[in-house]
Formats: C-alpha cells, structure tokens, sequence
C-alpha cells in the first residue's frame, strides 16, 4: 500500500508526513506524477495561499495528475489549505481556479463581532455524513487556523464547525474525494484517528 | 458556539532539557521535553509552549532537535520562542516543526522583524510575546525586555496594537506583577488587552488556583490561560482544571 503525500512545497508537510508515520502508514512524499498515478492514496497538504499553491501545483505539472487520481476511485484527502483546493475557485487574491474535483467555491469567512478571523483554535463538529472520515468526529474538538470556507451543495458537506451565523464545512466529500478544513495532524488523538480512517479507506479500496 | 478556551502549558528548555523537572506523572526522564509533551498532551493540552533559554549562541541548535524530536510524537499545536532575531531563526524553527514562534525583546528593537516574518510564514504563525508591569506614577502597563529586566518607554496596550498593526496572528502577555504570586491573572491587563485588539490573547503569570483560571475566562475575552509551575508540579491536573471550567459554562474540549 502506498500513500503519496503531493509535495509542492506545502508549508506543514512535514508536520503531515510526521503524523501519518506515527499513525503507522506507509506515506511517501513526492511530486513525481507517475508515482502519484499508482498511489494507493493520495493526500494533499497545504497552509497559506490558495493562488500561490495553485501556481506551484502548476509550475511542478501536478494539476492534471491530481485530477488524474481522483477519477480512479481510490481515495484523495485534502487538508486545510489542501481541502479548499478541490473546490473549483476560490476568491482569495481575485478569482483563482482550484482542482475542481467538489463544486463550490472558496470564499473569505465575514467579519462578525466575537469571531475573529482567522479561525484559530479548537471547534466542535457536527456530522452530518456518516462516512469512513467523520465516523470518528461527531461532537469532538478538531484545530482550525483558516480565513476562507467552502461555499458548497450540503450533500458534498460531510461536517460543520460552528463559528457565530456561519456553519463552516469541516469536512466535504464527493465520492471518493474527501476534505478536511482542519488540521488533522494537530489534532491530538481525534486528528490522528482521520489518518487511521483514511488509512482503513486506503486498505478497503 | 465558539472556539474552546485553551489551556495551555509552558515548558522552559535549556540546552535540549526541561529546566524546571515536570513530575506530575512518571516520567522515564524528568526533564525530557519529549516526554513531558507527551504527557501533557495525554492529559488534555491544548497547546505547548516551548521557551528556548539556552544562553550561548552555539548551543541553539539544540532547541531544532527539541521541536523536531517533539513534532514527531506530540500532534497538538506547539509554539516556540526564545531567542529569535531573523526571519531565519523562524523559518527553521518552522521547518523542525513548531506551529507558531514568538518573539518578545527582538520585536522591541526591530519590529520590521515582526512585519517580515508575518509576509513571509503568515500572521498565523507569528505571535507577540509581551512582558507588562504596572507603572503606578505613569498610569500605565510598561514595557519590558530581556528577560523583564529592562524597561522601555512602550505602554503594554499601545505596544499590542502595533504588533497587531504589523501582523501578528496572537499575543503572548505575560504580568510581571502577577508572575509567581500564584495569586490570580492580572484581570485588569487583559480586560484592556481584549479591548484594543481583535487577535486571540494568551494570558500567562499568576495561575495558582483553579479558580483563578475560572475568574480569567469569566472576567474577561481572554482565549487561553498559560501556566507552568502549578501543572509541572501537578498543584493543578489538567483533566480537573478543564472538567471545572466545562461545568461552570466555559467552552472546553475534553
């Protein structure tokens, strides 16, 4: 089983590969699309800037490997940043197209008196798909550090964090493509158990 | 609902070791910093704050392999400071695998540091560290660096919104009046903190009681509470502190 762990210079992908080794998976960082084309699964990181990520998944060629892996149904986990890539835009810094692999788009979270932005911290989540990724998580306190959220269909939202009148999308799935705003790998046992269920996900394929 | 409280524990390193021993639970070794993470992460942490007070340039590097080391074993957000003077400094305490790196005397005397560091890693994993004394005859909290040995001429507050202004993501504030006297958080600093800013605030000094954590939420729109003796010397349990905040109303995760 081989987990690639897509390697466009992510800030936090060490962070990532530190806790998938921990949670005991076979996980390999690379940008090689070939490696990518026979992965197992495939994770995308990412902290920062949705445009400036989407310019160095195109600069390295992974877009379309990307796309690629997502149409052979085996499983695809966004985090964070990697998350709202899916999506087909986001309005950070102007329009920017994403991987449109979820329908939605990526927008900036109001400003609303007592929620500062960005969200940083621990959020409770609601599930409302029970699924391979959220069976874990309903009512537990996952961590959060985001200033935009994914405006999408609710059949594609999986989880929510409440966050004053906006219920974010924690958690978004289509198909075999999953997404997870928070930070599973700085999210104590309850985060190390996504990289366990994305695990199972990866063996049961 | 909104974000839960923090609860968050500091750690002071010197040379790659725990300074002051945590012994509130049976450790291998008492002061290694992986293993007291590991512990306060197992009793609920929300986060740890490392302080790097290694004396000697040459010995820094001993903190990378702290953070590494920590990083790899302990998967809750971990904030480190102590020493930082460049964009340099941070990007490798980053990349060892630190959250969030605070600065507290470098940012007095070049705050562009603060600005850069901000563009470069995001406001998000920058934090203010701040140490504040009351100054009775000026009528305000003042300023100190090096270790709160020095004064400056910054009033607290002023000083918390231009950190902010050049793109801190969170302050660290420590009462230097508080500090020790395990008598209570300086409710009224951090009442006129959480007034002129709009980014989370760490209160650290004076933590003694349960209830002082009690009072600090209840008192003011403050978003955690550090602490080091009380839980290194297991005065207070986290999983006790946490299941008392939760029953008295705070948003706690356990």
């Amino acid at each position: 089983m081989a987990i690639i762990i897509v390697d466009y210079g992510a800030g936090n992908i060490r962070n990532v590969m530190k806790a998938i080794e921990y949670t005991g998976l076979d996980a390999k960082v690379s940008q090689n699309p070939i490696e990518i084309a026979e992965a197992d699964g495939v994770v995308v990181p990412g902290v920062g800037a949705f445009a400036s990520a989407m310019t160095k998944l195109r600069e390295r060629g992974l877009v379309e490997p990307i796309q690629q892996f997502s149409k052979t149904g085996k499983p695809l986990l966004g985090v964070c940043l990697g998350m709202q890539l899916l999506f087909d835009s986001s309005t950070e810094f102007g329009e920017t197209t994403g991987l449109g692999l979820i329908p939605g788009q990526v927008v900036e979270l109001p400003k609303q008196k007592n929620y500062k932005v960005p969200q940083m911290g621990w959020n409770k989540n609601k599930v409302s798909q029970v699924n391979p990724i959220t069976r874990t998580i309903n009512d537990k306190y996952t961590y959060f550090v985001h200033s935009y959220y994914a405006l999408t269909d609710p059949k594609y939202i999986a989880a929510t964090v409440n966050y004053g009148k906006i219920d974010v999308p924690s958690v978004v799935i289509n198909n075999n493509v999953i997404g997870a705003q928070f930070h599973p790998e700085k999210s104590g046992q309850d985060g190390l158990k996504i990289w366990q269920n994305f695990k199972e996900m990866v063996e049961s394929v | 609902m909104t974000l839960a409280k923090r609860i968050v524990p500091a750690l002071d390193i010197k040379n790659g070791k725990v300074v002051k021993g945590v012994n509130f639970i049976n450790l291998r070794e008492v002061g290694d910093p992986v293993e007291s993470a590991k512990a306060y992460q197992a009793s609920g942490a929300d986060e740890i704050v490392f302080l790097d007070i290694t004396a000697t340039l040459e010995e820094r590097d001993t903190i990378m392999s702290v953070v590494d080391a920590v990083s790899k074993e302990v998967f809750i957000p971990l904030t480190v400071g102590g020493g930082i003077r460049t964009t340099e400094d941070m990007s490798r305490l980053i990349k060892a695998g630190a959250d969030k790196v605070f600065v507290n005397s470098e940012a007095v005397k070049n705050p562009d540091l603060i600005t850069s560091g901000a563009k470069i890693f995001g406001s998000q994993a920058i934090v203010g560290a701040i140490d504040a004394k009351w100054d009775n005859t000026a009528g305000i909290y003042r300023v100190y660096v090096a270790g709160g040995s020095k004064p400056t001429a910054l009033d607290a507050v002023e000083w918390a919104s231009e950190l902010v202004s050049r793109g801190v993501g969170e302050l660290l504030v420590t009462s230097m009046d508080a500090d020790g006297t395990k008598k209570g958080y300086d409710i009224q600093l951090y009442s006129q903190l959480a007034e002129a800013v709009d980014v989370p605030i760490v209160a650290s000094g004076g933590a003694g009681a349960i209830k002082d954590f009690t009072e600090l939420f209840e008192q003011t729109n403050i978003d955690a509470a550090l602490a080091a003796s009380v839980f290194h010397f297991g005065e207070i349990k986290i999983p006790d502190l946490k299941k008392v905040l939760k029953s008295e109303g705070a948003e706690i995760r356990i």
